[in-house]
């Protein structure tokens, strides 16, 4: 079997503008899909074209073997969608919101209350299900959002920044939900938030000027960090001259770096240029010269660092 | 066919979800009761008919109240951002569009339906032709028709409902005008010929919902309104398609 999801060089331009550039990639099932990139970047209308709101202006893509151009009836029907800020009709109830979802996804009678009732469940709206819409707080919006997107039971799930706009304890929540989903499913999350695709995604695509600069796992990703398993001191400000020194002499100077401390003393920052573990090298010399530390720390690449480096420069790693 | 049902189910009721309907059917109703008994001199003019006082006045009145159902129809729906929601449904565009017409056609029968004490009222103080008076609220749901198709495909132009009401007033207007009389003098005196006269004239709704309402229903009339209609749904599927994205 192919994979659920194939995107071959999926283009969109807006007049002069090209949003999205020759973007290509396939997504296996069971995967949960980090989709990352500045705004503007094509990472929206990615998702619009592979969902069927907008057509592309060159390439495809096939959902489930339904191609989008040709077939794509048959494609809506395998996925539900979570577009950017969760419209939704302000004067429905979720009640009647989700019955009308449920019957245009072919559901009726007993059998589409009874889902209805199934999934206001799982994302628990009971208690709000016949209060307007509109009079709902952003959190419970973005569950009947969710509640929509998954009322089919859907083989593909797009969402478009899921938790954009909610508090810390919404955030989790809809993490929650979306970690308790992603079996046997595809889903494509997009999202500015680094930490968000290191807790959800088994794989990230970062987007930036309408094309895929790098797609790895979210591990790899803090590999490509010059920091990645560099190793932090904190020391007394009168030890740090003499370990500085005997650290420069091994790495070399430039990869030493004083950083400014929290503390009242400082922070040494070692790395190498292949970002090689030297975690067990300093641990020993540090033993054998009896140098005075306050910490020893390793550290695992900082995400941020990394967007930034590629989606500045926006060339392919 | 069953998700345009859905739909327009869906439609129809969004209508009764807020005050909108009622404010907008008791609007109508006033007017009509204003239009009919003092405009039009219902008790003056000793007739039992509806035709001069009440149905006469709806070419006008219905260039004002049809584009404030059309207005909302789309460039709400492109306001809020639902749009995107709607139409990554497995549902058609055609499905879409005839949904959204056909409940907002059928609201607007509903509000010219509550015009039926009038009818009773006649039929109380006379022995009217209620052959004629059937066609003449034919006649004007089908002008009704012939506005919201207008009103609609102008709704997917805008996001704002308020250039929505306007721009539709407008159009709506650009279909009356050449029906009305005084017009139709100065075209006389302006296009050389008869024909081109009557061509112009042709495409008013005022020709068209005064011959039916007379009572006879002809052919050429329905066709009329049923390719406004037509037409102008045609257009609407267009404008979404280009326009969905902005």
């Amino acid at each position: 079997m192919g994979a659920m999801i194939e995107i071959e060089n999926l283009q969109k331009r807006f007049g002069a503008i090209t949003a999205v550039d020759g973007v290509s990639f396939t997504v296996e099932r069971g995967t949960v899909l980090g989709f990352l990139g500045p705004n503007g970047a094509g990472k929206s209308t990615t998702m619009k074209m592979l969902t069927g709101f907008l057509p592309p202006t060159g390439g495809t893509a096939r959902i489930g073997g339904h191609d989008i151009t040709t077939d794509g009836l048959a494609a809506k029907q395998l996925v539900g969608y979570l577009p950017e800020g969760a419209p939704l009709y302000p004067d429905m109830t979720p009640e009647a919101f989700l019955y009308f979802i449920a019957e245009i996804r072919g559901l009726s009678g007993a059998k589409a209350k009874a889902r209805v009732a199934e999934v206001a469940e799982k994302v628990s709206l009971q208690k709000v299900m016949r209060q307007p819409i509109e009079t709902l707080s952003k959190g419970f919006k973005r569950r009947v959002g969710l509640a929509q997107a998954i009322l089919h039971d859907p083989q593909v799930l797009v969402l478009d920044e899921p938790t954009d706009g909610l508090d810390p304890n919404q955030k989790k929540e809809v993490r929650a939900l979306i970690r308790s989903m992603q079996q046997d499913k595809v889903i494509i999350l997009s999202t500015h938030i680094l930490e968000e695709v290191e807790a959800l995604c088994s794989r990230v695509i970062i987007i930036a000027g309408g094309r895929i600069v790098i797609d790895c796992a979210p591990g790899d990703l803090a590999a490509k960090s010059r920091w990645h398993n560099a190793v932090r001191l904190e020391l007394a400000t009168s030890e740090a001259q003499r370990v500085r020194g005997v650290l420069a002499e091994q790495y070399g100077a430039e990869h030493v770096e004083t950083l400014a401390s929290e503390t009242s003393g400082t922070s040494l920052l070692v790395t190498t240029r292949d970002r090689r573990p030297i975690l067990a090298e300093i641990s020993q010399r540090a033993q054998k010269d009896q140098w005075k530390l306050d910490g020893l720390h390793v550290e695992h690449g900082r995400l941020d660092e990394v967007f930034h480096e590629l989606t500045r420069v926006g060339t392919r790693i | 066919m069953r998700n345009t049902i859905v739909l327009f189910k869906r439609e129809l009721a969004g209508y009764f979800a807020t005050p909108v309907a009622y404010v907008f059917i008791c609007i109508f109703l006033l007017l009509c009761g204003i239009l009919t008994f003092y405009m039009g001199g219902f008790f003056e003019g000793g007739q039992a008919t509806l035709g001069p006082a009440f149905f006469e006045f709806h070419p006008i009145l219905y260039i004002v109240l049809i584009p404030a159902i059309s207005m909302r129809l789309w460039a709400e729906e492109r306001k809020q951002g639902t749009i995107e929601l709607l139409m990554t449904l497995p549902v058609t565009l055609p499905q879409l569009v005839l949904s959204k017409f056909l409940a907002a056609w059928v609201f607007a029968g509903i509000a010219l339906g509550l015009t039926f004490p009038l009818w009773l009222t006649v039929n109380y103080l006379g022995d009217p032709d209620n052959g004629v008076i059937l066609a003449s609220y034919v006649a004007s749901w089908l002008m009704a028709g012939g506005y919201l198709a207008m009103g609609a495909c102008i709704s997917a132009v805008t996001k704002n409902q308020v250039i929505a009401f306007v721009l539709a007033v407008i159009v709506c207007l650009l279909f009356l005008i050449p029906g009305l009389p005084q017009v139709q003098e100065v075209l006389a005196g302006v296009l050389p010929g008869e024909t081109l006269v009557d061509a112009v004239k042709s495409f008013s709704f005022m020709t068209h919902f005064g011959s039916i309402a007379r009572g006879v229903i002809d052919l050429r009339d329905l066709v009329f309104f049923a390719s406004v209609i037509g037409v102008f749904l045609f257009l609407n599927a267009i404008v979404i398609e280009l326009k969905k994205a902005d």
